[in-house]
């Protein structure tokens, strides 16, 4: 948050110079393509430019990402740096682009894991290619982020793929194929239902409202009988449960992360997962609020399912990437279980959580990718008292467990603490399963430390080195936000808070809504005719 | 007196009346080809054989210019028809019209230096594609199903010869034989259908089918024969595109065609039979729609299913290229289902973008096919990246517009047909259309992470290594690129991906030039 304060005058000088009508979010999508594209134009040889290109454009986003939070206006519900261009007009898309409290710091936490993932992990061969694809990636994140257009929204979706695809494919692990593919495919199969949906939608928008066919989100909100839509709530959130993952869409999960490289795990879990719960948010609840609350018991009981689930899960595994990507299955369902809550609080938490879980899982991966660079192993039992050889290594996963687990005064705690009280009042029951998640979170991660970093060094694990002063450099701001966020969540709780409040509202206003949707399968099946 | 009375009869005979700038594109490829035969008698083998190409490409090019000539005109005039309503003169035509000429015009260049590389030299293949691209052009033109014949059988004989054109491989001969039987057995069954119509309707103009299957209470046995006259139609035409499951003769000639024959193939025939389907099924045999929508239906769904499926277990990338033309043949069919403007628009526009696709990709294979034309197989493709790096990354984004990624025309295409099926509230064939669209998904990115595997004896970590260049350097004679065949891929790509971003103009274009525009 210094960090914040002290971009603030910059950006106000910015501000001034521009009028206020700067277009942040198209240079932040824009900015690191053009970057990836010129880093493909470079020799592969000139290592040491594609290095620098790769540096100077994550974090010049990074930059930008932070200078949007400082403008963004912290009393604003609504969206805000909007900028529209229309784009396919006979289909009425258009480059519509904004940022609201729910993703405003999915877009600063993309800024700032791209830079650590970039100079993390080493890599191994072909940087080139290797920085081209992760430039890529952040444009489409970032754009998938900010979309406010549905179609632009599911470019950018799929988009994503494309990168992360062959990041696995190209710099994972042994059985990376079969995992890239198995990824690919599966969200593939969700966005079928999505896009189908997102058709749907928009013809009905038109048919209603006899207005043109438009993919604005706000302009579909107020299709009129839409609210309560079941088959296309569920059309849009098959895609996003396989995203997020849901029980029982998740297994692609722990097969993408084992097997990724580790810049790609930091992606993955930091932010590619929470597409799928910034969706439901986006999109799910906020287009079919009433058809979220009919059907809300059944996202509850699989988040739930989830986490206790992962849990457990986690807990049997015997290699430690595995683990952290069970840990993830486990807490993503915290994001759901307070997405489904409707509460003020239950909604609060959860985009709180996305953020921190966006924070440690990286840190995580990035202490287990170190691991692996040093050890050449991920197994459990073949790793053992590195915390005599690597102290800092050591506390520094323990600092990254104990925020994973939600000890107070770390930012994990927030997150999943809002959410259990705000999921309380109308989600009783599924609260009180859900809370054993938090004790098997400490059961697993604690046990996985006690068994790699406690003990007496073998003969294997005595020469491990400690972490370098590069490595310490790039983990430093996940560990100062792990801190910062746990004691003074203040400034990212005030901008979120009126978005979420806005949400709510709808919800609530648009809920209850009795006018119930004529079945749409039911419709007119066969065309009116037409005569030539 | 006998005399007068001949005068007097020949006066009353009515000779139609021919409007040759109406159908200005046909004649120039007919022109051209003919012009290029009789320069070749007279002075073949004193010229070299880039000339051949040259002229060619300057008769396709006329041709597109004839076309947007003729675009104008009918936006100014309306549209019509022409040569005593034997030919119909509006947008649809004009459309199929630009994708032909365009096929031919990239096909020319590509087989310019095939037939160098194979010694095939001579102006025949150019010769042929001329001519075989003026019978699609009839097929797109007709509003005579007699016509249609005629278009069909043009553009298929020039086709079978060209199938074959690879003299000295026995898969080439093989090739046009089997198409040339199943060809010639599918246009039976047209033809067949043709009369069956003419028995039902009396007529086999489109417009007079259409308006006699309305006004007339087809009952008993009128209707049945118009009934079994267009599933017949629907048999042959559906022979031409490839349609599940009239489509078994595709691997086989698509493996066997010379490549960029192939490429001709997949991008203009498959467009002239679904001109000539689109043309019958919604223009002629509208009045009939209650009967040949479901069978449609049908065809999309298995052509969709069957073609995704068998693609995956391809290990030749012609064949799976075969099984995925004849998958993108059942996107184009789910537009045609649709009935609507933005079905046969997205259905144009997919044939479109796709026929720029597929000849940029069989470039491509023509390529790392080498001499002989036989490296065709997944594992050719190993390392390919490592060798010939720019056509790596030129395939992988033809590819990935096949496999429907977004900011690529292949998205778009697949989103204006999908979008017209759900219109019409098919969200079965929607939702089919997109789940296939994952089982493709495999097929396409199993040959691009093939594209970018090491290959065998280069180190990954240390492609500069003496070791690691010298296997490279092997692997990389034979692998050379014409500048003709560049330029195809060149132009492909940027089409792909150029439409794919600047997409507003082209789908507009689309719509404007289907069936509907006022009539």
């Amino acid at each position: 948050m210094s960090l914040l304060l002290a971009a603030e005058g910059a950006a106000e000088g910015a501000r001034a110079a521009t009028g206020g009508d700067f277009p942040y979010l198209t240079v932040a999508i824009i900015l690191p393509a053009l970057v990836g594209v010129a880093v493909a134009l470079v020799p592969r040889r000139r290592e040491e430019v594609i290095k620098a290109l790769g540096v100077l454009g994550t974090v010049t986003t990074a930059a930008l990402t932070v200078i949007i939070a400082v403008q963004f206006d912290r009393h604003e519900a609504g969206y805000q740096m909007v900028s529209r261009h229309p784009w396919i007009k006979s289909f009425g898309i258009s480059w519509n682009l904004g940022v609201d409290g729910i993703s405003l710091w999915l877009v600063v936490l993309t800024g700032l894991l791209f830079p650590i993932a970039l100079l993390g992990p080493k890599v191994h061969k072909d940087l080139k290619a290797y920085t081209a694809w992760l430039l890529l990636l952040e444009a489409s994140m970032i754009g998938a982020f900010v979309s406010l257009d549905l179609f632009l929204f599911f470019v950018f979706f799929e988009v994503v793929l494309v990168p992360m695809y062959f990041l696995i494919g190209g710099w994972g692990y042994a059985n990376r194929t079969y995992a890239a593919l198995k990824f690919f495919v599966y969200t593939l199969v969700g966005s079928a239902f999505l896009l189908v949906g997102i058709i749907v939608l928009a013809n009905l928008h038109a048919t209603r409202t006899g207005g043109p066919l438009t993919f604005d989100v706000v302009e579909l909100a107020k299709t009129p009988g839409i609210a309560g839509s079941q088959l296309l709530f569920l059309a849009f959130m098959v895609a996003f449960a396989v995203k997020v993952p849901v029980f029982p869409l998740h297994t692609w999960l722990p097969d993408a992360h084992t097997e990724a490289p580790t810049a790609g795990s930091i992606i993955l879990a930091g932010v590619m997962l929470k597409l799928g719960t910034y969706g439901i948010l986006r999109f799910a609840i906020f287009l079919f609020p009433q058809a979220a609350k009919e059907l809300a018991w059944v996202w509850l009981t699989l988040a739930v399912i989830g986490m206790v689930y992962g849990a457990v899960v986690a807990t049997m595994q015997k290699d430690l990437k595995r683990l952290v990507a069970y840990s993830s299955v486990a807490h993503l369902g915290f994001i759901v279980l307070g997405a489904f809550a409707f509460t003020r609080q239950g909604l609060q938490g959860s985009v709180v959580q996305m953020i921190n879980h966006g924070i440690s899982t990286p840190a995580l991966f990035l202490l287990v990718g170190w691991l692996y660079e040093r050890r050449h192993t991920r197994q459990i039992s073949e790793l053992k008292g590195i915390w005599k050889v690597a102290p800092v290594m050591g506390g520094v996963f323990l600092l990254v467990a104990f925020s994973s687990i939600g000890l107070p005064g770390l930012n994990g705690f927030v997150g999943e603490f809002l959410v259990l009280i705000g999921a309380y009042p109308t989600a009783k029951w599924w609260v009180v399963v859900g809370t054993t998640a938090v004790i098997l979170a400490a059961l697993y991660l604690l046990w996985a430390f006690q068994r790699v970093f406690q003990g007496e060094p073998d003969e294997a694990n005595r020469t491990v080195p400690d972490l370098t002063m590069r490595e310490r450099a790039v983990i430093a701001p996940l560990l100062v936000l792990i801190v910062l966020l746990g004691v003074y969540p203040k400034p990212m709780l005030d901008r979120i808070e009126p978005s979420v409040a806005a949400l709510v509202e709808h919800v609530q206003a648009n809920g209850g809504d009795t006018r119930k949707e004529p079945a749409i399968l039911a419709g007119p099946h066969q065309a009116e005719g037409h005569t030539p | 007196m006998s005399g007068r009375l001949l005068v007097a009869q020949a006066t009353t005979f009515d000779l139609p009346n021919v409007e040759y700038s109406r159908f200005l594109p046909i004649l120039i490829l007919i022109g051209g080809a003919l012009g290029i035969l009789v320069l070749a008698s007279l002075i073949g083998g004193r010229v070299a054989e880039g000339w051949w190409t040259a002229l060619s490409v300057a008769t396709a090019g006329a041709a597109i210019a004839a076309s947007c000539w003729l675009w104008n005109d009918i936006q100014r005039d309306g549209p019509g028809t022409a040569v005593s309503d034997a030919l119909r003169i509006d947008g649809f035509s004009v459309w199929f019209s630009l994708v032909i000429c365009s096929a031919v015009l990239l096909f020319s260049l590509m087989a310019d230096g095939y037939v160098q590389r194979e010694r095939l030299g001579g102006p025949e293949i150019h010769v042929l594609a001329l001519l075989s691209a003026s019978g699609g052009l009839l097929m797109a033109f007709a509003n005579d199903l007699l016509v249609l014949f005629l278009g069909l059988e043009i553009l298929s004989i020039a086709l079978y010869v060209m199938a074959g054109f690879h003299r000295r491989r026995d898969e080439s001969g093989e090739a046009a034989m089997k198409y040339f039987v199943l060809g010639a057995f599918s246009s039976a069954i047209f033809l067949y259908g043709v009369a069956l119509t003419y028995g039902a309707t009396g007529s086999t103009r489109l417009d007079q089918v259409n308006r006699l299957l309305t006004s007339l209470r087809f009952a008993g046995g009128d209707r049945n024969l118009a009934l079994a006259g267009m599933a017949l139609m629907i048999v042959g035409l559906g022979f031409k595109v490839a349609a599940v499951p009239f489509h078994t003769w595709t691997p086989d000639v698509y493996q066997g065609s010379p490549s960029p024959v192939t490429g001709f193939m997949a991008a203009a025939a498959k467009a002239a039979g679904f001109a000539g389907l689109i043309r019958v099924l919604i223009f002629g045999l509208q009045p009939l729609r209650e009967d040949w929508r479901p069978a449609i239906w049908a065809l999309a769904v298995l052509t969709l299913v069957v073609g995704s499926v068998l693609a995956i277990v391809q290990i030749d990338v012609k064949r799976m290229l075969a099984y995925s033309s004849i998958n993108h043949a059942g996107y184009v069919l789910v537009g045609l289902h649709a009935n609507n403007i933005d079905g046969v628009a997205g259905s144009q526009y997919y044939l479109l973008t796709y026929a720029f696709t597929v000849l940029g990709s069989f470039a491509v294979v023509s390529v790392v096919a080498r001499q002989g034309d036989s490296s065709t197989s997944i594992e050719d493709y190993r390392g390919l990246y490592f060798r010939k790096p720019l056509l790596a990354v030129a395939f992988t984004l033809l590819l990935a517009a096949q496999a429907g990624v977004p900011l690529t025309t292949g998205f778009l295409a697949k989103f204006s047909v999908i979008r017209a099926a759900t219109t019409e509230g098919d969200y079965s064939l929607g939702i089919i259309a997109m789940l296939v669209t994952a089982v493709a998904a495999f097929f396409y990115l199993r040959l691009i992470v093939t594209m970018y595997a090491t290959p065998e004896g280069v180190d990954a970590e240390h492609p500069d290594s003496a070791g690691s260049i010298a296997v490279l350097t092997q692997a990389r004679t034979g692998l050379k690129v014409m500048p003709a065949t560049a330029a195809v891929i060149a132009v492909s790509v940027a089409m792909t991906v150029g439409a794919g971003l600047w997409a507003g103009p082209l789908l507009d274009f689309a719509k404007r030039a289907t069936i509907f525009f006022p009539s």
